[in-house]
């Protein structure tokens, strides 16, 4: 296995050295410029099958997978399994050992439950590529993120990036900071308290509860989905509280540094935890570019993690 | 004659007179006839112990399964059942069958089930299940939320003399989590609690225990500010006690890195600084004893995403193991280790076992306490392997557990 990256799954952000991560980024760039081409195909992964085994539902990352596999010449094949059919974990193994069984080149996997991931990962012969597990880590979102960041400032190192919003239950909040701060950046998370982690800062963010003070002078503010089940007391007291004291206004977005990127991993609540005029503008958002780069990453750890696999040159 | 026997050549350790000496024991009829040197009886069989250790067997207060061979290959010779069995143990007939499942080998103490259905509502029928054969009152595995239910329960069991296990942790802060707040749950995603929530539990049952007079034991503390209380309150004069398990003296919540659904316990695996005290705490007598909260879960319990996984550990059989540990590291003499796991649990529910005296039931140990060997969760005496210890190499090993002058292994 190449020591650029030595790593047979991809199941978090944790564990990768920093090279490893800009690795990914440099590989994803072939494929936004592929992805912009009118054929937009290449056949590398021609007669492999990819597996996209969601238990958690999903459109959007699914269908990043989906395009992903296919225009690198897989065939893929979609598992959704909705939140009520699959839920007991035995019949979670059972279900790796199944796709196993079957002969995968490469499962994608999401799942509600922290860890799932790694335990299917433990139990199947091909790489297996973490989509979301839990409140864990969502590893290609952070690296769709940093593609972003880095193609929109020219770089990560020494930019102030605030994340801000329920980032107790937020794997993209996790993978991000992990992502973000061993590329150099300073990371902030902003959240009232009822949705802040215990001992964020051990994982180097520096935690905020006031939207402002962690706004100020930010490069890039990235704004998180807040889930409708959230808002019903239990964590906060009502949508437009959150939206009084931690939504992304104009006004709000003044606090930032002048040239601020915003962010968000969608799908987005309009008018919740960002304001449309701020969602769609024309160049300080960089929500659908996020969407693009979602697409040539996911490119990029399907064909860097199948490489073995392959018996590419110097991988196998 | 059946149940005869004499262990010769032993190092005896006597937990109430704090000694090791060599020697032996004569066992007549099941009990204990003769303890150091005595003439030894034509018609008796005779173990020579080749200077192994001889201990009064292992009373482990508050397992959750009868799990007979992996409590023999523990030492243990009675065990004090939890009422959290299916269907849970709140009827005198259920505690009467219970309590018989064990003889004539390890016998199994049931406690009672506090509320009916465990379900902390209601209380059960204490004085018949007394009558049937229980030992104690427990709430279960939580804690019960109604402070009123618990101060019935601790005043109703009090008058009956009957001693009360609380596991003690707000459920209003626990609610939905797995692991105990901090950096390592935030950084696996995992729903946690702080730790803090046992110490405001304790702090309530201590007010009830004052208020009502009644006798408490808390199962398992593991958190500094839990201990604290506990100290202070035995200062005062209350009559509470708690115990401890030797995951908690010897893990941290970094046993849980990885997904780890083995170290997956109730309460949960804590921070170091809650270890320490937890040491500290056994040191200066604030901890009454070492339990093993016995609770094996099989693969179908176990082998899921971390937070969907049954709590509990596989402890009967690596509980005096572990502990050793404890004298070897110095917090205490192997006699002050044999009376916490035996003579205080039996002395607290009032069950005969954890003495050599004359006269005394033969409920006895031979172990090696230097014999190296590793723990492997897939070659376990238990009905199941769920150790976080897998795979550790550990000293002291049971090599006999002998049950009213019968050895069971």
């Amino acid at each position: 296995m190449s020591s650029l990256f030595p790593h047979r799954h991809l199941t978090g952000i944790h564990g990768l050295q920093p090279h490893e991560i800009l690795f990914l980024l440099d590989e994803a760039e072939q494929w936004i410029a592929l992805n912009r081409t009118t054929s937009k195909h290449d056949d590398r992964l021609s007669g492999l099958t990819l597996i996209n085994a969601f238990f958690e539902n999903s459109t959007r990352t699914l269908l990043s997978f989906e395009i992903a596999g296919k225009r690198l010449g897989a065939d893929v094949v979609n598992m959704a399994v909705g939140q009520s059919s699959v839920k007991k974990g035995e019949t979670l193994i059972d279900t790796a050992v199944t796709l196993n069984a079957m002969r995968a080149d490469m499962i994608v996997i999401r799942h509600q439950s922290s860890g799932a991931v790694q335990l299917i990962a433990d139990k199947v012969d091909c790489p297996v590529l973490n989509a979301g597990d839990g409140r864990h880590e969502h590893p290609t979102q952070a690296l769709l993120d940093a593609l972003t960041i880095r193609r929109r400032k020219g770089g990560i190192a020494g930019l102030t990036v605030a994340i801000c919003g329920d980032i107790l239950h937020s794997r993209v909040a996790r993978s991000n900071i992990l992502a973000l701060t061993a590329l150099g950046a300073e990371v902030r998370v902003v959240a009232p308290p009822t949705l802040m982690p215990a001992a964020i800062e051990r994982l180097g963010a520096l935690p905020f509860s006031n939207f402002d003070a962690g706004l100020d002078g930010a490069d890039v503010v990235m704004m998180l989905r807040l889930q409708n089940e959230r808002m019903d007391g239990a964590y906060l007291p009502s949508p437009r509280e959150f939206h009084a004291l931690y939504g992304l206004t104009p006004e709000r977005l003044e606090r930032a540094a002048p040239d601020a990127l915003v962010m968000h991993p969608g799908p987005m609540n309009r008018g919740v935890e960002i304001t449309s005029n701020v969602a769609d503008h024309p160049t300080r958002s960089a929500i659908t570019e996020q969407v693009e780069m979602g697409v040539a990453v996911r490119m990029a750890c399907l064909d860097v993690l199948t490489r073995k696999r392959r018996g590419v040159e110097g991988w196998a | 004659m059946s149940g005869s026997l004499a262990i010769l050549n032993a190092r005896i350790v006597d937990p109430l007179a704090g000694t090791v000496t060599t020697g032996g024991v004569l066992v007549r009829d099941r009990h204990i006839a003769a303890v150091g040197s005595f003439e030894v009886p034509a018609d008796v069989e005779t173990i020579d112990a080749r200077g192994m250790h001889l201990a009064p067997g292992l009373v482990d207060l508050g397992i959750f399964a009868i799990d007979m061979p992996a409590f023999a290959a523990g030492g243990i010779t009675r065990a004090v059942l939890m009422p959290d069995q299916s269907p849970p143990l709140d009827h005198a007939a259920l505690v009467q069958r219970a309590a018989a499942a064990g003889k004539p080998d390890v016998w199994i103490h049931p406690l009672a089930a506090a509320t009916k259905g465990l379900a902390g509502r209601e209380l059960a029928e204490i004085g018949l299940m007394q009558a049937g054969g229980a030992c104690g009152v427990a709430t279960g595995r939580e804690w019960i939320a109604d402070a009123g239910m618990m101060r019935r329960v601790l005043g109703y069991a009090g008058s009956l003399d009957l001693l009360v296990i609380s596991h003690a942790e707000d459920g209003g802060l626990t609610a939905g989590a797995v692991a105990t707040e901090g950096e390592y749950a935030t950084r696996m995603g995992l729903a946690a609690a702080p730790a803090v929530a046992e110490a405001m539990a304790v702090a309530r049952d201590l007010m009830l225990v004052e208020d009502t007079g009644a006798r408490l034991h808390f199962r398992q503390l593991s958190t500094a500010r839990a201990f604290s209380l506990v100290r202070e309150a035995k200062r005062r004069g209350l009559p509470v006690t708690c115990g401890v398990s030797p995951a908690h003296l010897l893990l941290s919540e970094i046993a849980v890195s990885g997904f780890r659904t083995f170290a997956r316990l109730s309460p949960p695996l804590r921070c170091e600084d809650d270890r320490r005290a937890a040491l500290a705490a056994l040191a200066d007598g604030t901890i009454d004893l070492i339990c093993s909260s016995h609770d094996p879960q099989g693969p179908e319990a176990k082998r899921l995403p971390f937070a969907d996984a049954e709590p509990g550990m596989s402890g009967a059989e690596t509980l005096l193991t572990l502990s050793l540990s404890l004298v070897r590291d110095g917090v205490m003499t192997l006699p002050r280790l044999i009376e916490l796991l035996s003579t205080a649990p039996a002395r607290l529910l009032g069950l005969p076992g954890g003495s050599l005296a004359v006269g005394a039931e033969a409920d006895l140990l031979l172990f090696d306490p230097e014999q190296p060997w590793r723990i492997d969760s897939d070659h376990m005496a238990s009905r199941a392997g769920n150790t976080p210890f897998d795979g550790l190499p550990v000293q002291g090993k049971v090599l006999r557990t002998i049950k009213g002058g019968v050895a069971l292994s």
